[in-house]
């Protein structure tokens, strides 16, 4: 009996040897490596280096071969490395690209061969509509929108909001209205919406007008320079309630042009990359700032997001079937990675969103929102 | 609306008024002196911020020494701008040292798109500016009361200038008729570049008012209130000063109202200049003091 044992366990053992060393598991990489926007398949890149260091680079016994396509950040060669990747490199998934553009070209592709492929960054909504195939490790702007209102409304408890959005944005636009539709939808009344243009130096008319109303909080979706002028403004001309920002608010230059204005401001954001909402985005952000000396950045963060969500799904599916991937990664739920917990619906993440406050002349978290 | 507000409008729009009008007067100065509309000056306003934002912040000069010599180095840039760019053209067709102005405007703010680059500065301003007074239940930043008196003290040097000084006279002069003016003996080619040197102090001067109340600089800031501050110019009756002052004021104001009175309108706040701008065209192309005033500096 005994030597039966020994036997099998030497025969398994063989047998997954044979297995690791013959048989890897390929994932594909298209990235914009060169061209117009290097910088966040650089930064994309890293992250997933990265995350490999920390978590290992094996999967149901296998290794997990990387393979890297430059896209150039151009549309077509996102498109063309799609198609490499998949006929000739024989991968069952992609890590696509960063942009929107290019991972609308990649799309369709994986469509059509049934390759899932996810993408770390890219935000537009058409991504992953009406796609089974195509995820993304971002979440959206109605996304971040409905978390902004539901912390309005639960935890600064405000009842009445005005929005002063920025109509030559449709990253404004969209983020403003979604915001007026939960927290409407909460209970609170939004009781004026302004508007301004990219690039306006004067708020005084909308602001007044704003001050008048009387509201409890200020939602200012806009870009940073925008944003550091109208509570410049409004702070000027005596407005004392809440303002409250987005992403678009995450720059240096807020802090010198809004100088004291800014102070108290708070905002949604992506991550926060002082502090690590789980143990592994605390490793992470360690692990970064020992490798290369500052602090992490988001882009790499989310590209170390798309490689746990894929390592993940090919564990559940306990199979290298591109198809059950597929399914597993639409399955993901409550997901620990780098930017916190993950769950993946129709395509897209969803995740705490992290709220921070200007103290002192930065940013400060204050806490994550889930929305529900 | 109360009257609080309605009040607080209004001295939102005198202060963005005052601002145009400022800049008016620097277009309308080179207008009524030599016929052309120099598009560069809103690059020059943009110049100005940046020079005095340097002095304070690379050589740690006082404020208003930094300011002085922003000034004084737009006075310098104009004269080179006209030497470089427009005294070749001087007998060539108007049309062409029109163009050549937007020319040399689009070089200056694309010169300083890669020099210093797209993202915006913080502008340092000190406290006679910066701080908020209440005046009737409506707050007002200092700097607003600041730039009707400068306006207003400008205006009275320019006059003296124009009207006591020969070289006032021989811009009026100038003005008149540049070939007579040259047989009287004139060197018409310093009179212009003394012109363009005092549009472009004032371009410098409007440039870190403008930063003291809007403390943001780029490369680009100068655009929008270059051509509001030009259709001021028209409206006022362009080569009128006192036109271009009352044209500021008229702009300033009715963009403000129109958000104040409509605030479904806001998004529609600059077509709405500009539409004053055709009318005026249209109505009464001379301005609002174009024909009244016949005198032009």
């Amino acid at each position: 009996m005994r030597k039966l044992f020994v036997v099998v366990l030497c025969v398994g053992l063989l047998l997954s040897g044979v297995a690791s060393a013959q048989e890897t598991i390929r994932i594909g990489a298209n990235l914009e490596m060169t061209g117009a926007v290097a910088a966040y398949g650089q930064m994309i890149w890293e992250g997933i280096n990265l995350i490999r260091e920390i978590v290992g680079d094996t999967v149901l016994g296998k290794k997990v071969e990387l393979v890297l396509v430059d896209n150039k950040s151009d549309k077509v060669e996102a498109a063309n490395a799609t198609t490499r990747l998949i006929d000739k490199e024989n991968v069952v998934a992609i890590i696509g690209p960063a942009i929107s553009g290019s991972m609308l070209a990649a799309g369709p592709i994986c469509e059509e061969k049934q390759i899932p492929i996810i993408s770390a960054t890219a935000t537009n909504p058409l991504v992953t509509q009406g796609k089974k195939f195509v995820f993304r490790a971002c979440f959206l702007d109605p996304y971040q929108a409905a978390a902004a209102a539901q912390f309005a409304r639960e935890d600064l408890k405000a009842e009445t909001a005005a929005i002063l959005s920025d109509i030559a944005q449709d990253y404004c636009v969209a983020l403003g209205n979604f915001f007026k539709e939960e927290f409407e939808k909460r209970g609170g009344k939004v009781i004026v919406e302004q508007h301004c243009k990219t690039g306006d130096q004067d708020f005084s008319a909308q602001l007044t007008t704003i001050i008048n109303a009387n509201p409890d909080l200020l939602y200012v979706p806009n870009y940073y320079t925008e944003i550091a002028l109208i509570c410049r403004q409004a702070r000027d001309l005596g407005y004392e309630g809440i303002i409250l920002s987005a992403d678009g608010a995450d720059a240096p230059e807020l802090f010198s042009v809004g100088g004291d204005a800014v102070e108290g401001l708070y905002h949604t954001a992506i991550w926060d990359a002082t502090k690590g909402l789980n143990d592994i985005g605390q490793k992470y952000i360690d692990r970064y700032k020992e490798k290369f000396g500052k602090d992490p950045n988001m882009f790499g963060a989310l590209g170390a997001d798309a490689y746990l969500i894929l390592i993940n799904a090919i564990e559940r599916a306990g199979s290298t079937d591109p198809v059950r991937i597929r399914e597993a990664i639409e399955d993901t739920e409550n997901l620990d990675v780098v930017t916190g917990k993950v769950t993946i619906e129709n395509g897209d993440a969803l995740k705490p969103v992290v709220v921070r406050k200007v103290e002192g002349g930065k940013f400060v978290f204050v806490k994550t929102v889930t929305v529900e | 609306m109360s009257w609080v507000t309605f009040f607080q409008q209004l001295m939102n729009g005198i202060s963005v008024g005052s601002l145009y009008a400022l800049l008016a007067i620097g277009y309308t100065l080179v207008y009524g002196i030599l016929g052309l509309i120099n598009f560069a000056h809103s690059d020059v306003f943009m110049l100005g911020t940046y020079f005095a934002f340097f002095m304070m912040v690379i050589f740690l000069l006082p404020w208003w020494l930094s300011v002085l010599i922003g000034v004084a180095l737009c006075a310098v840039v104009g004269m080179s701008i006209e030497r470089v760019a427009y005294r070749p053209l001087r007998n060539a067709p108007r049309i062409s040292a029109l163009i050549t102005a937007v020319g040399v405007s689009f070089f200056i703010e694309n010169l300083g798109l890669v020099t210093v680059g797209a993202r915006p500065k913080g502008f340092p301003r000190p406290d006679l500016m910066k701080n908020v007074y209440v005046l009737l239940g409506a707050r007002i930043q200092g700097v607003t009361f600041w730039v009707p008196v400068i306006s207003i003290l400008i205006l009275f040097v320019l006059f003296y200038i124009v009207y006591r000084t020969k070289i006032g006279i021989a811009m009026r002069a100038v003005s008149r008729d540049m070939e007579t003016t040259r047989l009287m003996g004139v060197d018409v080619d310093r009179i212009i570049l003394y012109t363009f040197a005092l549009g472009s102090a004032l371009a410098g001067i409007g440039g870190v008012l403008w930063a003291c109340k809007y403390p943001q600089i780029n490369p680009l800031m100068g655009v929008f209130p270059g051509w509001k501050a030009f259709t001021a110019a028209v409206v006022g009756g362009i080569g009128n000063v006192v036109g271009a002052m009352l044209g500021g004021f008229i702009i300033g104001l009715a963009e403000i109202l129109i958000v104040a009175f409509f605030p479904g309108l806001t998004g529609y706040r600059d077509a709405f200049v500009f539409t004053i701008l055709i009318v005026f065209l249209l109505v009464r192309p001379g301005g609002l003091m174009g024909e009244a005033v016949r005198e032009k500096v």
